[in-house]
């Protein structure tokens, strides 16, 4: 019997893995690709302070380090946030079929069992403990465990059968396409951002560099008000920017916008990253979000294990860790999301405008509303007590 | 007759994103293809609104 079983490899399954493994537990992680980190469904965006958190920074999983952040609004106004010093990066473009895989290999070097191509097909919580069905080239085994994190991103069924989540409607989740292209003239020093309803309904575009003249140019789209598909829209906008450059590698994916649940947590489960709907209903991102998560949930792993004590009302302590973290930002941040959806392009480029030229010191969500609030306060007055 | 999801295989990223949304969790992300289960499929045709590939498809079936 194990302590703890993790399904999903991802950033947050494998953070879980790795803590509750330093913890001394007796761990399983279970993979079902057969290749951790790939394909990869993420354009590799995360802030230099959230990774630092966690990782000493190894070159081998940056591809590559980014001053600032360019946002264009439909009419091309720019906002640009920087920080005032070179040599001052605020963002790494990660290269996430190595990050990942290195986080694994870290579970894996704390004494966590790993099993990859092997899908947790089904489970069962009986008598306190959960007893899962793995299945490896077609064939089924049972294993049991004190403690189960479901890890298992966006598709989570964990978090479904437990009656923890229920499904993403369609304008709580993106639809992303994205294209990993090269030779592209583009000043490496910037992530880019590029809103409007027309180019992205309910979301946006991205080019985020990852050196040598090559970046992630990617779109995610609301599909409740999207009139096509994502991929349909990419290549629209690569058109209409006229972006050259050579595909290399092509992505697709879904990113959960859903803001904070309630409760992650049932009898002997706990749901991390995405799975718990953990990514930011405004930016998308949703790898620093998983790491703490699955750090959290390791740690609650070890408590409870300890206590011998695996009931949700025990678990609860995971729930208060992550909100206190970041539970705040992700309701604020979906009451900003519904407000952004409802601005057609004409207030997109009006907002923008006020506060183009305004130098944007910080890299935030927070330091841009902020602004907007200066600017225009009868627009956002629903916000004023949120920022 | 009944209405189905049908995948075009040849268009799909399987990248899971219509198991994310699929109310009657009648498809799932099997290692690299996706699988829909057509007994418990309704046709609701939520999936193929949400894939960003246009893979998904509802047809009709006996
Ligand atoms: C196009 C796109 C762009 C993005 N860009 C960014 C970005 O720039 N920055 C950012 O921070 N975030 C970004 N995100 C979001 C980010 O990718 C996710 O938030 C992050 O990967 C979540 O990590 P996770 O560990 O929760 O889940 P995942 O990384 O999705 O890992 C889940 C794992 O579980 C496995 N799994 C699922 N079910 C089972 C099962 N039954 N048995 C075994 N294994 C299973 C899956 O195979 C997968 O490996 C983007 C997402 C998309 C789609
Ligand atoms: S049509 Fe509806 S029920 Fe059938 S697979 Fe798609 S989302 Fe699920
Ligand atoms: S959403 Fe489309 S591309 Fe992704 S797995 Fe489903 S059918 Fe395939």
């Amino acid at each position: 019997m194990y302590d703890v079983v993790v399904v999903g490899a991802g950033p947050a399954g494998s953070m879980a893995a790795k803590t509750a493994a330093e913890q001394g537990l007796n761990v399983l992680l279970v993979e079902k690709r057969q290749e951790i980190g790939t394909p990869v469904r993420c354009a590799e965006g995360i802030s230099r302070e959230s990774i630092e958190k966690f990782f000493e920074v190894d070159k081998k999983w940056i591809a590559a380090e980014v001053i600032g952040a360019k946002i264009y609004a439909p009419d091309k106004t720019e906002i640009v946030m920087s920080e005032e010093m070179a040599g001052n990066e605020v963002g790494y473009v990660l290269e996430r079929k190595i990050f990942d895989r290195h986080v694994a290999r870290l579970a894996a070097r704390a004494g966590a069992e790993v099993y990859v191509k092997t899908a947790m097909v089904d489970f069962e919580r009986r008598d306190g403990k959960v007893k899962l069905k793995l299945r490896r080239l077609g064939e089924e085994w049972e294993v049991e465990t004190k403690i189960l994190i479901g890890a298992d991103g966006v598709e989570s069924k964990i978090g479904r059968k437990a009656g923890i989540i229920r499904t993403l409607k369609l304008n709580e989740v993106e639809s992303c396409a994205q294209y990993l292209m090269t030779g592209l003239d583009i000043d490496e020093n910037y992530t880019y951002f590029y809103l409007g309803r027309e180019t992205a309904p309910g979301g946006y575009a991205w080019i985020f560099p990852k050196g040598n003249g090559s970046a992630n140019v990617g779109i995610g789209v609301l599909p409740r008000m999207a009139e096509k598909t994502a991929k349909e829209y990419l290549d629209a906008f690569i058109e209409k920017e006229g972006i050259e450059g050579k595909i290399i590698e092509f992505v697709a994916g879904a990113v959960p916008v859903y803001g904070e649940i309630e409760t992650a947590v049932a009898d002997n489960i706990m749901l991390a990253g995405d799975a718990a709907y953990h990514a930011d209903p405004i930016t998308g991102g949703g790898i620093a979000n998983a790491l703490s998560a699955g750090y959290y949930a390791g740690k609650v792993a070890a408590e409870a294990v300890q206590k011998n004590d695996f009931s949700a009302s025990f678990l609860r302590r995971y729930d208060e860790l992550w909100k206190n973290d970041f539970g705040k930002r992700l309701r604020r941040n979906k009451k900003l999301q519904l407000k952004f959806i409802d601005m057609d392009d004409a207030v997109l480029n009006k907002l923008a405008g006020a506060i183009a030229g305004k130098n944007l010191r910080e890299m935030s969500v927070a330091a841009i509303v902020k602004e907007l609030l200066k600017a225009h306060p009868k627009l956002l007055w629903d916000l004023k007590d949120l920022f | 007759m009944a209405r189905k999801a049908v995948v075009d295989r040849r268009k799909c990223a399987y990248c899971g994103a219509c198991v994310a949304v699929c109310p009657a969790d009648a498809n799932e992300l099997v290692e690299t293809f996706l699988e829909i289960y057509d007994d418990k499929c309704t046709g609701c045709s939520i999936c193929v609104k949400m894939c960003p590939m246009g893979a998904l498809a509802i047809v009709e079936v006996e």
